[in-house]
């Protein structure tokens, strides 16, 4: 239970923390637009390449249009500017507003990621405890080797054997896509047919972080399982279930807690592959495409969209840290 | 043919054109095409966008005045028939009547005019080099245009293909920035097939435009363009009946003999005769040992072009004899031949001095892989082998695509593998690359290999001005000759892609420019 003062302490904590948000913004934002000019490249000399027939002039003209002619001093400020007024601008390639493109996209990308991610965190660190509790037993022994070959298995081909096995064997699920094109559904029916499209990259992507989690979990429950307030609590009579659920599990999800913090980030980036594969249309494909064709405004815009993003779970895993461990929000060891 | 007899035929091919479009038996209507597109298009404006996908997509919404067979003669798009004057200076086109843009407006002269001398001036690279030719252009009533050029330009009327010359509507774009304008979105053109919907990273859903001026057409319903990134997952789509036609790279080529044992499945390389795809191994004529001509030779005895042909591309390619595709207009094949033999292109090696050190190594040249797919790191493979075979040790380096356009254009290489589009015609497709005045840093799909020989120069451009056809044969010949001699790059292959389609559809490659067509005539049965 949250005793007052470690609520108001949190608080703090939060503002404090949301006021070092804007800096560290602004400062991703700098060196975001730096990594991405130090790319070889030129997206000008791309976009008029594309075209088998490039001149002068359209290279001229581009570059001119996109601002890609002056200093990169004047280009970082004027992008520094935009973020301020929390323009992300204007897609080179597309010739449309970055925020439409990354907005349009960003759904199906959250809906495919935070799946997997809410799946990988439940089941793994369900079986990890399971096995943790049961280590050295025939079904620790099942649960680790399995944990330790799909971590060991590339996304992209857990996602093809998934694709030959369920489309083109059995014939049960769509090969690829985000729902069924050019049919007339009800709303249920849409959601189960998105659905049905999901199972696939869901399980592709949830598999590697599934096994992650798993042994991760079981190793902290084993670790945990050995700590002294443990043998306190079953000298004093405690029973098993609420030794695990009271005492054990709170304390061995601290580290699980932390990594899936820092890999919710990550998350996206796996989803890259399983958007290829899957043809889903995400927003790892639209990064990837971005990144080929030096589209620097989209690329900027999704880099500070993601920087945002982790710095926003970062500060959501500190927060989850003192509601699971109190010691955290008192400062005690 | 000279010039008069060239006349002639062109007007006989715009008599002709009313007994071409007449609906055959068995043509039905209705239906749904499913398809491909990748990469995805940037937009489907072809006037601001020439990327492959953007042509064959935007193919079926933009038209332009003719389309082209696959003998590459002209045949009637929005224009009916076509006239030339007798001094090759003034093009009259007649446009078919009750022309419409997808939003209801009429097409006209008018249109035409505003979109060649205004509009791709300004936004296509390829256009405004033809367009620079013309001195005026005037639409005298709604349903003529009128082309006047400053001096003859021989391939003149092959520039109204969809693909280099889409009219765009007048009403829309005039006062504009034509590549800021918001109904870029709503792609309007004259198509047989309008946008109906776009949903980016997924599909493109293309509808039926009611008001085509071509009765009966469009015979489909509607077509659908998915978007599938991975080429595993378009073979599976092709395969199990998802999608109903490939095109250009969809399917890799390691991919196209398993279709054409599925019996439901066409497997055709026609319909790429204007593109003639040609595919060389690029050297920096800049530096050693490329800028020796004999090192040069010695590269085209080396590569056993017939085994790439075969183990690279499955045999969906065949062996390139110079600069001109065998499907390109003055292809002459009676050229210097270089046959697969390791002694010549040693005994070449050791005359410039270029011998094997104690190792027998006798230089090492960075190649670098162009980011285009599986069969270019494949095709770097095998003429790293090949080169190896003479002691030279070709170092693969990889990058993406930026990182090549912008390596190669600004002519910071040594090896690479280039290719490009003949476009039906020489003066088109072909001199671009290897005339001094297109020796441009910074510019991709120029002549970056930095080749000049002022008798090649002198050739292409009597060439390009002359209208007789057996002179130009001649002055094509002769430059075919030089270059084969000097070897400015060493081509390779004739690359030819598959389209693979379901037989139920028909008229799939009805021209020379295959899936860029309207597919106004497609059908199926």
């Amino acid at each position: 239970m949250i005793r007052l003062g470690s609520a108001a302490t949190i608080g703090l904590m939060a503002l404090s923390r949301i006021a070092q948000l804007v800096a560290v913004i602004l400062v991703i934002a700098t060196f975001n637009f730096v990594l991405v000019r130090a790319a070889p490249g030129d997206p000008a000399q791309v976009m008029a390449g594309q075209s088998g027939a490039s001149d002068p002039k359209l290279l001229e003209d581009l570059r001119k249009e996109y601002g890609l002619d002056k200093p990169y001093a004047v280009q970082l400020a004027s992008y520094l500017g935009r973020v301020v007024r929390l323009d992300l601008g204007y897609s080179y390639r597309q010739r449309r507003a970055v925020v439409d493109l990354i907005l349009e996209r960003l759904p199906a990308t959250l809906l495919l990621t935070v799946t997997a991610f809410c799946l990988a965190l439940l089941i793994g660190t369900t079986l990890g405890a399971l096995a943790g509790l049961a280590a050295g037993s025939v079904l620790d022994t099942v649960f680790t080797v399995l944990s330790l070959v799909l971590y060991a298995t590339p996304v992209f081909w857990l996602g093809l054997m998934l694709v030959l096995v369920f489309s083109v064997t059995l014939g049960w699920l769509p090969p690829f896509g985000y729902e069924t094109i050019n049919v007339k559904l009800s709303p249920l029916e849409h959601v189960l047919d998105i659905a049905k499209h999901m199972i696939m990259p869901v399980t592709s992507l949830a598999a590697i972080y599934l096994a992650i989690y798993a042994r991760l979990m079981r190793s902290s429950i084993i670790e945990v399982a050995q700590q002294d307030f443990i043998k306190t609590a079953r000298a004093k009579g405690l029973s098993g279930p609420s030794i695990v659920v009271g005492h054990m599990l709170r304390n061995a999800l601290v580290p699980v807690v932390t990594v899936a913090g820092m890999q919710a980030g990550a998350l996206v980036g796996g989803a890259v592959v399983i958007e290829t594969v899957f043809a889903w249309p995400g927003l790892g494909r639209l990064t990837f495409d971005a990144l080929l064709q030096r589209d620097y405004p989209v690329l900027l815009g999704i880099f500070l969209i993601l920087s945002i993003v982790v710095i926003v779970l970062n500060l959501l895993t500190d927060l989850i840290y003192r509601l699971i461990d109190p010691r955290m929000t008192t400062g005690a060891a | 043919m000279n010039r008069r007899e060239f006349t002639q035929a062109m007007l006989a091919a715009g008599a002709a054109i009313p007994f071409g479009i007449t609906r055959a038996a068995g043509q039905t209507r209705g239906g749904t095409l499913n398809t491909i597109i990748q990469p995805e298009p940037p937009l489907l404006v072809t006037a601001f966008n020439q990327q492959q996908p953007t042509l064959t997509l935007g193919g079926k919404i933009y038209e332009s005045l003719l389309k082209y067979g696959a003998d590459l003669k002209p045949m009637p798009g929005m224009a009916q028939s076509w006239e030339i004057s007798p001094d090759g200076l003034t093009y009259t086109f007649k446009l078919f009547p009750n022309i419409t843009f997808h939003d209801g407006k009429p097409m006209t002269s008018e249109d035409v005019v505003f979109s060649c001398m205004k509009v791709l001036t300004e936004t296509h690279p390829r256009a405004r080099q033809n367009f620079a030719r013309v001195a005026s252009a005037e639409a005298p009533d709604p349903l003529t245009v009128v082309f006047k050029l400053k001096q003859p330009f021989a391939p003149f009327l092959g520039c109204f293909d969809c693909t280099s010359a889409p009219i765009v509507p007048k009403h829309v774009y005039e006062g504009t920035d034509y590549r800021k304008n918001p109904l870029n979105d709503k792609a309007i053109g004259t198509g047989p097939f309008k946008l109906k919907e776009w949903v980016r990273g997924s599909h493109v859903h293309l509808v039926r435009h009611e008001g085509y001026y071509l009765k009966d057409q469009p015979y489909l319903d509607e077509i659908i363009y998915r978007i599938i990134p991975d080429s595993a997952s378009r073979a599976l789509a092709l395969e199990n009946g998802t999608v109903q036609l490939a095109q250009w790279t969809d399917v890799e080529f390691f991919d196209v003999q398993r279709f054409k044992a599925q019996k439901n499945l066409e497997v055709t390389t026609k319909g790429y005769e204007y593109f003639a795809p040609h595919q060389w191994l690029e050297m920096n004529n800049r530096i050693a040992p490329m800028n020796d001509k004999r090192f040069r030779q010695a590269v085209m005895h080396l590569i056993d072009r017939d085994a790439l042909a075969k183990r690279v591309y499955f045999g969906s390619a065949k062996v390139a004899t110079g600069p001109i595709s065998s499907k390109t207009k003055f292809y002459d094949g009676k050229v210097k031949r270089y046959d697969y033999s390791i002694d010549k292109a040693k005994a070449l090696l050791d005359e410039m001095g270029l011998k094997p050190d104690t190792n027998g190594k006798r230089a090492e040249i960075k190649y670098i892989v162009p980011p285009y797919g599986e069969s270019y790191q494949r095709a770097g493979e095998f003429f790293r082998q090949s080169f190896a075979r003479v002691g030279i040790d070709l170092v693969l380096v990889g990058t993406d695509m930026a990182g090549w356009a912008e390596k190669v254009g600004n002519w910071d290489y040594e090896m690479t593998q280039n290719l490009l589009y003949q476009l039906g015609d020489p003066a088109l497709g072909v001199s671009r690359t290897y005339v001094s005045s297109n020796i441009k840093k910074g510019i991709l799909f120029s002549n970056t290999e930095g080749y000049s020989n002022p008798e090649v120069d002198r050739l292409f451009d009597e060439a390009a001005v002359t209208l007789d056809e057996a002179k130009r044969l001649e002055l094509y010949s002769k430059v075919q000759q030089i270059l084969v001699e000097d070897v400015p790059v060493a081509w390779t292959l004739e690359l030819e892609y598959p389209i693979i389609y379901d037989k139920a559809f028909k008229n799939i490659v009805s021209t020379g420019i295959g899936s860029h067509e309207t597919f106004g005539s497609v059908y199926k049965s």
